[in-house]
């Protein structure tokens, strides 16, 4: 009997034997396929840019800097505990808090000799630090060790060097214990640090506890410039709670002085792009769908007008109504599965000449490519119903018998 | 053993379009045509021979009357196997040929036997075997688009002959022919009846209504016999 072999061939012919019309007509879903395609996949890559942008390291810092909003509060806010208030926090790794002290020069000088020497100095940054900060920037020595809470405590004059600052300064071994100059003041070397994975700009700079500059100079006065921050070093995924927690932390009484910064919830931006763009254009591709599934309806209907002849033939050469039916049917499920597939390749086609353009990386779901032309199919199936329909109808349609010539 | 059953067995065989108001396409007649005879139906138009060729294609079901194909009763059938019974008893032939045109000589033949449940790998054989009987089995594999009509109409007698009918059924076989081509159809159509095959041409046309063994004169849906000279 008439198997799927013969509706293949039978189907397959018919199509083949128009291959521009068939090509006009699979257009529409070509167009709607490609559009879903290159939809989803440039989604799919945007959002995959998004959170390639927010690495493990951003996504895991959180600064806290103060802001008195009235000048009645105005003053050095921090505890002096302000360390051990944050570690305590859930998802907190290391917490320090950092500031640029004025050190009574208007340009600040260090020198790899006394002063007195006479000579010029470098203009270095001097930043103070509590011992957590070290940890914060995931500080790793070259050589020595970085200051600790006994040094912070005690005063101590002891100094940590970036690398470039060590270089600038001449300093590149701590066995000697090399003596460095801020302003008059000597400070005993005990560290340099080779590298750092947060505030790149600390290599220059010469790091000294909090309680030294403290004792020195007086605590940060934020009206001068000094503005204290403090820099958290987070879990992975615990940023956002931290950052909503840390103000209440350091100061229940006025937890509203302090502006937080945590990075923005990567989730959240993605699904935010994703919305704004797939729903727009999902719906545009789902009227270029439905633009395909009525041009190949049209399109098969009027095969099946133009081909009564065809149909009588194969009726009086023995073939059932369904038969007919299921050659028309299977005629436009492939017009519609070649639009799936060129539509896909065509968006998959946008997807990388647009990661290629803009440099990033395509992201194509298979789930998003591999049902694309089954979706074509079953536009096409869908668009054929009716025309196949007609196509076992016309013998009671009270249209001419086909197969006699009008004599 | 009693007698072969005729091919073409009509009692009272009738057809009336449903109103309103009800047209009689075919008034009831009795016809017999037994195996192996050649009978051409004329008439002018519009006399009810395109009627006439859908009811004996088992195209049409008639209205009244019993109509027996090889002895079995047509109307008791199903619409299936009605349909079943024209793809293996009868092989048509149109004036307008109606080959597939992108189609090859041997794909146009291997058509009738897609429907009749011949396995696929027996098909070609059979096609090449009916090409040559009707003279192209060289031209095989030439696209029907490419054929003259005379050869086009050849194949479409091939392609009625591939599944073995009892009754070849034609309709103005020669009415889009010169004569040379005609006389060459009509030529191969006499020998397959002296083949043996059961003939029923349809025409209009005094030359090829000639060539049967008895004619049937349609005049307004009425059926009659006549003599032939």
């Amino acid at each position: 009997m008439f198997g799927p072999r013969d509706l293949l061939d039978e189907s397959l012919s018919s199509m083949l034997a128009r291959p521009g019309r068939a090509l006009l007509t699979v257009l529409g879903t070509l167009l709607g396929v490609a559009a879903f395609v290159s939809v989803l996949g440039l989604t799919a890559t945007a959002s995959g840019q998004i959170s390639a942008r927010f690495t493990a390291l951003s996504a895991t810092e959180v600064i806290v800097e103060d802001a008195p909003d009235s000048p009645a509060t105005a003053g050095y806010a921090y505890p002096a505990d302000t360390e051990t208030r944050l570690t305590v926090l859930n998802g907190v790794r290391n917490a320090g808090l950092y500031w640029k002290p004025s050190t009574g020069d208007a340009e600040p000088r260090v020198y790899p000799r006394p002063p007195s020497l006479g000579d010029r100095g470098e203009p270095l940054t001097v930043t103070a630090a509590t011992p957590g900060y070290l940890a914060a920037v995931h500080a790793g020595f070259r050589a020595g060790r970085p200051f600790d809470s006994w040094h912070d405590t005690h005063a101590a004059h002891v100094a940590v060097l970036g690398r470039a600052a060590a270089a600038r300064l001449g300093v590149t071994r701590v066995e000697d214990q090399p003596a460095i100059f801020i302003g008059d003041v000597a400070f005993t070397v005990i560290g340099i640090i080779e590298d750092i994975d947060r505030q790149a700009e600390t290599l220059l700079s010469v790091l000294i506890p909090s309680g030294t500059a403290a004792a020195l100079w007086g605590l940060p006065d934020p009206e001068a410039g000094e503005s204290p921050k403090v820099l958290i070093d987070t879990e992975l995924g615990a940023a956002q709670l931290v950052g909503d927690q840390a103000a209440l932390a350091l100061r229940p009484d006025q937890p509203e002085r302090f502006k937080v910064m945590a990075p923005p919830d990567p989730e959240q931006l993605k699904t935010a792009v994703s919305s704004d763009l797939s729903t727009l254009f999902l719906a545009l591709a789902g009227i270029c769908l439905l633009i395909g599934a009525v041009g190949i309806a049209n399109t098969t209907l009027v095969a099946v007008l133009e081909r009564t002849a065809e149909i009588g033939l194969r009726r009086a050469l023995g073939a059932r109504g369904r038969h007919i039916a299921a050659q028309f049917l299977a005629e436009s499920a492939f017009l519609g599965l070649l639009g799936g597939v060129v539509g896909a390749a065509l968006g998959v086609s946008a997807v990388i000449g647009t990661a290629l353009l803009q440099q990033w990386t395509p992201i194509l779901a298979p789930t998003t490519v591999l049902p694309a032309p089954l979706i074509g199919a079953l536009t096409g199936l869908l668009a054929g119903l009716y025309p196949a329909h007609r196509a076992t109808q016309h013998r009671t349609n009270n249209n001419p018998p086909p197969l006699t010539t009008p004599n | 053993m009693s007698e072969p059953p005729p091919v073409i067995e009509f009692s009272g065989v009738g057809l009336t379009h449903p109103g309103p108001p009800p047209v009689p396409a075919l008034h009831p007649a009795d016809l017999r045509i037994g195996r192996g005879e050649f009978v051409t139906v004329v008439g002018p138009s519009g006399s009810g021979k395109s009627t006439f060729l859908n009811v004996t294609g088992l195209l049409d079901r008639p209205t009244e009357g019993v109509y027996r194909l090889d002895g079995i009763d047509t109307a008791t059938l199903g619409e299936a196997q009605r349909t079943a019974l024209r793809g293996r008893r009868i092989g048509f032939v149109f004036q307008s040929f109606h080959l597939l045109p992108h189609r090859s000589a041997v794909e146009n033949v291997m058509l009738a036997l897609v429907y009749t449940g011949v396995p696929r790998k027996e098909r070609r054989a059979l096609a090449v075997d009916a090409l040559q009987r009707v003279g192209l089995g060289h031209r095989r594999e030439a696209a029907a688009s490419q054929m003259s009509g005379g050869e086009r109409q050849r194949v479409a007698i091939a392609r009625a002959l591939v599944g073995r009918p009892s009754l070849l059924l034609c309709d103005e076989p020669t009415g889009n022919l010169d004569s040379g081509n005609a006389d060459r159809v009509l030529d191969l159509l006499g020998g397959l009846h002296a083949a043996g095959m059961t003939l029923v041409v349809v025409t209009h046309d005094g030359e090829v209504a000639a060539r049967g063994q008895r004619s049937v004169v349609i005049r307004d849906g009425l059926l009659r016999e006549r003599e032939t000279r």
